[in-house]
């Protein structure tokens, strides 16, 4: 897949791992088709977002583990105003908040591939289906989502 | 509390009257005469607004006059009304990175001196009680004698809000979410109101109501933007959605203006023209990492007051069955859903009962709410409209007079962290 095949029309703003390098790990993920989140090596706890501290017992040891990419819909939106030129007489799209069941709750934003006007239900299952910009530079991958059947 | 549940349950049970810092409650009359009484840490009873001012009010992009002179026009205006020599200020504070700063204001008002500067953290409109909390502190605690808190905005003058910035690349949490097309603001908070809407079976018309109601009172407000142009029903549900949950009246406005308060101590506030506005309670924050990154906020579905609204309401000494008129900030009219719900105002299986434009509109709703039009159709003076309307409810000024309103609350920037909020109380209510 490249851009010509992405689910959003060219030119939103690209994606880029922070200057101190702290989400790099999940970029280079993507890229491999990985869905990393950091784990903490003393206590074992998920964290998602990235930071550099576990939350719970302050260690600065963190992790980062590929988990199964899929989930299930925590929430949704389904934006029709374009705020962005590049959306400009694209039509609605859908957002997808997934809750990771298995990876202590952690929740990741995409889009939910297919008919924009799909009928949403909270707590469906869905996939994780990669989504690389080779083209780009720097090249990035993004994560959908699709419900699965 | 239920997984994805943001209801805070607030004892029915509970004192709600002030405590010093021991634990036991304190006597307004004894604290200060007695040395082995603590000062209550308390903001209230010991500060007040003593003037309110603004300028016109304007379409988005459409102020005359730079952003800095329409917020020397209000803060005159704010001391004019509270019949103070401007040269008496001797602070300032504000939020959402306002960008006309104090010391500039100071110079150009050629104030003696400035003594307390202050910004509030965080973006949005969340900011707004609590800086008027943060310049009350500085007078409590004798940093400054009389503090304006001010908000001026002429977005055409400089990016709005509502645009996408134009960086070609993202970081941080803008890596994830932008890319997705997840940019405005309604984009960011609308799946925090669909789950809410979801877990608790609201409906529809529950958002409309509070819309309606700000375009009712926006009709009686000749400042108001909306003045002359009133909602309907029809109108609202034919609407074009902006992102689902939000039609496009669930939005609020983008306008150009200026608004300010003039704070000093409650004594000096007595000898003053106007009759005093007390705070009651000032709070503000948000839950147990709200900021994690990527919408992993765990108490999501949320305004963000779960923790705040508590703390507010010991505060002040009040439970929300005594506060008779509410500004709540809408920056989309779900927001006010959860922040009404986190306020205890009602419990969220019974918010398509409550949330009726009978219910919400003055005078004789249960809960009046947004009476000068507020964010919606007023104007979006980045809520601080909402404070002066406090304030003119208080006075028995407003255009859509609760009569004898004692309490009055203001809510400020749902969803974002921190947010804030504050009661506000006649000398009866002291």
């Amino acid at each position: 897949m490249n851009a010509a095949t992405a689910h959003l029309p060219p030119g939103l703003p690209r994606p880029v791992p922070e200057p101190d390098g702290l989400d790099a790990p999940y970029w280079e993920g993507t890229r491999r088709g990985e869905l990393r989140v950091q784990r903490c090596r003393a206590c074992q706890g998920w964290q998602w977002g990235p930071e550099w501290i576990c939350h719970r017992c302050l260690a600065f040891d963190l992790e980062w583990i590929a988990v199964e990419p899929r989930g299930r819909i925590y929430s949704w939106e389904r934006a029709w105003h374009p705020v962005h030129p590049a959306l400009k007489g694209h039509g609605p799209y859908v957002v997808a908040l997934v809750e990771l069941p298995h990876a202590g709750g952690v929740r990741m934003i995409g889009n939910l591939l297919g008919d924009p006007l799909q009928a949403v239900t909270i707590g469906a299952p869905v996939a994780a289906v990669f989504e690389p910009h080779d083209e780009a530079s720097p090249p990035f991958t993004l994560v959908q989502w699709r419900t699965m059947s | 509390m239920a997984p994805g549940g943001s209801r805070v349950d607030i004892d029915p049970g509970l004192d709600y009257s002030p405590r010093t810092e021991s634990g036991t409650r304190f006597r307004h009359e004894n604290a200060g005469d007695d040395p082995a009484v603590s000062v209550p840490r308390t903001i209230r009873g010991r500060v007040a607004v003593a003037g309110v001012g603004e300028t016109t009010y304007y379409q988005h992009g459409q102020a005359p006059e730079p952003e800095v002179k329409l917020a020397l026009q209000a803060i005159l205006a704010a001391c004019t009304d509270a019949g103070l020599d401007p040269r008496q200020i001797d602070g300032f504070a504000s939020y959402s990175n306002d960008r006309n700063d104090p010391s500039r204001l100071a110079a150009a008002l050629g104030l003696p001196e400035l003594r307390f500067s202050n910004m509030q953290w965080g973006g949005g409109g969340g900011g707004g009680a609590a800086a008027v909390g943060n310049a009350a502190a500085a007078i409590a605690a004798g940093y400054a004698d009389c503090v304006v808190v001010f908000r001026a905005l002429a977005q055409g003058q400089f990016q709005r809000f509502g645009a996408a910035p134009p960086a070609a690349t993202v970081a941080g949490e803008q890596a994830l979410t932008f890319p997705y097309g997840v940019i405005s603001p309604a984009q960011r908070f609308a799946m925090r109101v669909m789950r809410f809407l979801h877990d608790h079976g609201i409906a529809p018309e529950a958002q409309r109501a509070i819309a309606l109601a700000s375009y009712h009172h926006a009709q009686a407000n000749p400042r108001a933007i909306m003045h002359g142009r009133p909602l309907t029903p029809e109108a609202y549900d034919a609407a074009r959605w902006i992102v689902e949950p939000f039609r496009l009246f669930d939005c609020c406005l983008e306008n150009d203006g200026a608004a300010a308060l003039v704070l000093v101590s409650a004594e000096r506030a007595r000898d003053l023209r106007r009759k005093p506005a007390y705070l009651l309670g000032v709070a503000q924050g948000s839950e147990y990492r709200n900021a994690a990154r990527g919408h992993n906020a765990p108490t999501y579905a949320s305004a963000s007051f779960t923790t705040v609204a508590p703390h507010l309401y010991a505060m002040a000494g009040v439970g929300p069955k005594d506060v008779h008129v509410v500004q709540s900030y809408e920056n989309f009219t779900g927001g006010v859903l959860m922040s009404l719900v986190e306020h205890d105002f009602f419990a969220p299986e019974d918010a398509s009962a409550f949330l009726t434009l009978d219910n919400l509109i003055a005078p004789g709703g249960r809960l009046p709410l947004n009476t000068s039009g507020g964010n919606l159709a007023e104007c979006y003076m980045h809520g601080l409209e909402l404070q002066i309307e406090a304030v003119r409810q208080l006075r028995g000024e407003s255009t859509s007079q609760v009569p004898g309103a004692r309490v009055a609350m203001v809510i400020s920037g749902p969803m974002v962290t921190p947010v804030s909020s504050m009661l506000l109380g006649t000398g009866d209510a002291l």
